[in-house]
C-alpha cells in the first residue's frame, strides 16, 4: 500500500514558504484507482509529485504529515533507495507526451535505460524486454520504432511509449497525472483503454490526476476531490456520481456543458478559488457558495458529513441536498 | 436565412514538405475543395482530430495563409486577389481568438494597449483618450473592470486572459470572429463562463462564429451547423442536431463514440488494445480505420462528393 498520512505541502511564494497542501490524507491499494479531481491550482499536481518527491526540486517543502510505501517513509529513504523506488515501485506518467520526452536520444536509448536502472538484464535481454513492453502499449513494430527520435511521431504515439516506459520497472503504483487531456479525443479513449488494460492485468495501484469527469467515469474506483489545498469531498465513484454532496462538487459536474441540454446558459461558479496564503479558518469554498452562513467560518473536519465510504467537508450537506 | 458574412468556395491548399534547394519535397494536400458559408448571428463548427485540417482552413478563410486554388469573399467583396494595403481596409471584419490565452498575449504589454492596438490600425483618427475609452467599454462588455487597464497579462487568470484575447478581436467591431480551440485550455468551472460569454456576444452583436474545436460536447453546445474534417476533407456537414443525431459518414459515429462518458455505468467492460492507423493513399481516405470498409471504398474518389462523403453512409434508425 502507499499511504499518504496528514501531509502539508509550501510552495515558495514571494520569499516565504506558504501552505499549498493541507493535511491530506490518501490511500493506493494494489488493483485500485483513486481519481484526484480539481481545478487548477487546488494541489492535485503538486500530491502526485510529491508521491516521488519531486516537488523539492521546485522548492516544495514538506510541512507535516508522511508518504508511506509498504509502510516505510519515503522522506526518511536514503537517496540510493529512493531511486530504485522512482520508476520502480511508483512510476510516473506526466501530462505532456510533448515535452516529456527527451528529443536528442532514440526512443530505444530512453526505454533502455530504464530498463537498464531497474534491472539485471543484459543487452539482449534489455532489448527483447523493451520489444516486449512496445508490443503490450499497441506498438507493433518496435525495432524501426526504437531508431527513431521522439520528433517524428504523434502525441498518441508518445504517449503510448511514455506509459512503455512506466511499465520498464514492474511497477505496483503509477501516478498519472492528467494522462489524457493533451491528446485528440479518438486518441483519448484508446489511451484510457490501455491504461485500464494494463491496470488490471498487472493489479496496478493508480493514482489518477485530472480535472475531467469522463476520465473519472472511466476509470475511477474511489474520487477524492480537491479545492485550495485541501480534499472536500470522497468517496466510491457511484456516490460521486449519483450523490454528489459537497457544493462545490456538484457546481463543478453542472458546469459541464453536457449538463445542459436546451442551449440555455451554463452553470457558472462565480469567484475564484482563493490562493494560497489566503485560506481562512473555516470552509475555504464560502465566499464561492449559495449555502454559506455562520457556522462555516469555524474548521469544518472532511468526516463532518460521513455515510459509509462517504465522506464531505461540509456542514450543509442535508441544506444542499434538499 | 441570415445574411451570408462570408463565403469560401473550393478551396485547396497543398504544403511541400521535405525537398532540398531546388528539389521539390513531396505535396501533402492539407485542404481539398472546402466550400461553406457563415451567417450574420450562426455558428458554424470545425471539428477533427489534430491534423485534419481545421486550423488551416480557418487561416485560409482569414486569408492569414494563401490559398492554392479557390475564392473567398468576405461579405460580397473577393479577398483571394487583393493586395496587402486593400485587404487591410477589409480585414476589421473578421477577427481572430487564439487558443492559448498564456501564449497569445504579449507580457510586456499592457491590456490597455493590447487591446487597443487594432483601433490604432483600423481608426488612426482617434486620440489617444478616445482609444482609452473603447478599451474600457469593450473590456467591460467582456466582463473586465476599469482596474485592468492598466496591468500586465501576468496579473489575470486564463479565463480573464480569454476575455482580454475576445475584447482584441471585438474592439475593431468585426463581423466574424474565428475562435480557434478558444476554450480547449481553460479548466470546466471557466469554461463554461467563455462560452455563456460568447452565446451573449453574439446575440448582442449578431456576430457570426467560426469555432474550431476537437471537444463535441462543446461544439453541440455553442454551434448551429457543423463541418467534419478528416484529412483535409470535409467528410459530413449539416446542422449539428442532424448530424449528432444521426450521423452518416462512420467517421462521425467514431467520434461520437470517442465522447467522455458521463457516468460509470457506460463503461464498456472489455476495451481492445489498437494501434493508431493512418491515412490511406488512394480511395476513401478513412478506409483503413473504418469498420465498415469494403472493396470499392479503395476506389472511391474523395473529390466528387456533397453533403456525407461515403460510399456505404450509416443508415438512419
Amino acid at each position: 500500500m502507499l499511504e499518504v498520512r496528514d501531509l502539508s505541502l509550501t510552495v515558495p511564494l514571494q520569499g516565504t514558504a506558504t501552505l499549498a497542501v493541507s493535511n491530506l490524507s490518501l490511500q493506493l491499494q494494489a488493483g485500485k484507482v483513486l481519481a484526484l479531481v480539481g481545478e487548477s491550482g487546488c494541489g492535485k499536481s503538486l500530491t502526485a509529485q510529491s508521491m516521488l518527491r519531486l516537488g523539492e526540486y521546485q522548492g516544495v517543502g514538506k510541512a507535516s504529515g508522511d508518504i508511506l510505501l509498504h509502510g516505510q517513509s519515503l522522506f526518511s529513504m536514503p537517496d540510493k533507495q529512493l531511486r530504485q523506488v522512482r520508476g520502480g515501485s511508483i512510476a510516473m506518467i506526466f501530462q505532456e507526451p510533448m515535452t516529456a520526452l527527451n528529443p536528442v536520444f532514440s526512443i530505444g536509448s530512453q526505454i533502455l535505460e530504464v530498463i537498464q536502472l531497474h534491472t539485471d538484464l543484459s543487452p539482449e535481454q534489455a532489448s527483447a524486454r523493451a520489444l516486449a513492453l512496445l508490443a503490450d502499449v499497441g506498438l507493433q513494430e518496435g525495432a524501426s520504432l526504437m531508431q527513431q527520435y521522439p520528433d517524428a511521431l504523434s502525441g498518441g504515439m508518445r504517449q503510448r511509449i511514455l506509459i512503455a516506459m512506466a511499465m520498464a520497472g514492474n511497477p505496483e503504483f503509477i501516478i498519472a497525472d492528467e494522462p489524457t487531456t493533451a491528446l485528440d479525443v479518438s486518441v483519448q479513449k484508446r489511451i484510457i483503454g490501455l491504461l485500464r488494460t494494463l491496470q488490471q492485468d498487472k493489479g496496478l495501484g493508480m493514482l489518477l490526476v485530472t480535472h475531467d469527469f469522463g476520465l473519472v467515469a472511466e476509470m475511477a474506483d474511489e474520487v477524492a476531490v480537491m479545492y485550495a489545498g485541501e480534499i472536500i469531498e470522497q468517496g466510491s465513484v457511484f456516490e460521486i456520481f449519483d450523490h454528489p454532496a459537497h457544493p462545490y462538487t456538484k457546481a463543478l459536474m453542472n458546469c459541464r456543458p453536457e449538463a445542459v441540454t436546451d442551449g440555455g446558459a451554463l452553470t457558472v461558479i462565480p469567484g475564484k478559488v482563493p490562493a494560497p496564503g489566503s485560506w481562512g479558518q473555516g470552509c475555504r469554498f464560502k465566499s464561492r457558495c449559495t449555502f454559506g452562513t455562520d457556522v462555516c467560518d469555524k474548521h469544518v473536519a472532511l468526516d463532518e458529513w460521513q455515510q459509509g465510504s462517504h465522506m464531505v467537508r461540509c456542514v450543509h450537506v442535508m441544506d444542499a441536498k434538499s | 436565412m441570415n445574411k451570408v458574412v462570408l463565403r469560401v468556395d473550393g478551396l485547396r491548399k497543398v504544403f511541400q514538405r521535405g525537398g532540398f534547394l531546388l528539389q521539390k519535397g513531396k505535396a501533402n494536400v492539407a485542404v481539398h475543395d472546402m466550400s461553406f458559408g457563415l451567417h450574420a448571428g450562426k455558428t458554424l463548427a470545425i471539428v477533427g482530430e489534430s491534423g485534419s485540417g481545421k486550423s488551416t482552413t480557418a487561416r485560409l478563410a482569414m486569408r492569414l495563409l494563401d490559398a492554392d486554388a479557390g475564392e473567398i469573399y468576405w461579405g460580397d467583396t473577393p479577398v483571394m486577389r487583393l493586395s496587402a494595403g486593400n485587404l487591410r481596409q477589409h480585414r476589421q471584419r473578421i477577427q481572430m481568438v487564439f487558443q492559448d490565452p498564456f501564449a497569445s498575449l504579449n507580457p510586456k504589454m499592457k491590456i490597455v494597449d493590447t487591446v487597443g492596438e487594432g483601433l490604432r490600425v483600423h481608426q488612426p483618427a482617434l486620440s489617444a483618450a478616445q482609444r482609452a475609452e473603447k478599451v474600457k467599454e469593450t473590456l467591460q462588455l467582456c466582463g473586465l473592470g476599469d482596474e485592468a487597464l492598466q496591468r500586465y497579462p501576468h496579473q489575470f487568470s486564463g479565463g480573464q486572459r480569454q476575455r482580454i484575447g475576445i475584447a482584441r478581436a471585438l474592439i475593431v467591431e468585426p463581423e466574424i470572429l474565428v475562435l480557434d480551440e478558444p476554450v480547449s485550455a481553460l479548466d470546466v468551472s471557466v469554461q463554461a463562463q467563455i462560452l455563456n460569454l460568447l452565446k451573449d456576444l453574439q446575440q448582442k452583436k449578431g456576430l457570426a462564429y467560426l469555432f474550431i474545436s476537437h471537444d463535441l460536447s462543446v461544439v453541440q453546445h455553442i454551434a448551429d451547423d457543423v463541418l467534419v474534417m478528416f484529412a483535409g476533407h470535409v467528410v459530413e456537414s449539416g446542422s449539428v442536431g442532424d448530424v449528432f443525431s444521426a450521423p452518416k459518414h462512420p467517421y462521425t459515429q467514431s467520434l461520437l463514440d470517442a465522447r467522455p462518458i458521463n457516468h460509470p455505468n457506460e463503461r464498456k467492460t472489455a476495451l481492445e488494445i489498437k494501434a493508431d492507423e493512418g491515412v490511406a493513399e488512394d480511395g476513401c481516405v478513412f478506409a483503413l480505420r473504418c469498420p465498415f470498409v469494403q472493396a470499392d471504398c479503395a476506389s472511391f474518389d474523395m473529390q466528387q462528393t456533397h453533403g456525407c462523403a461515403c460510399l456505404h453512409p450509416l443508415s438512419q434508425g
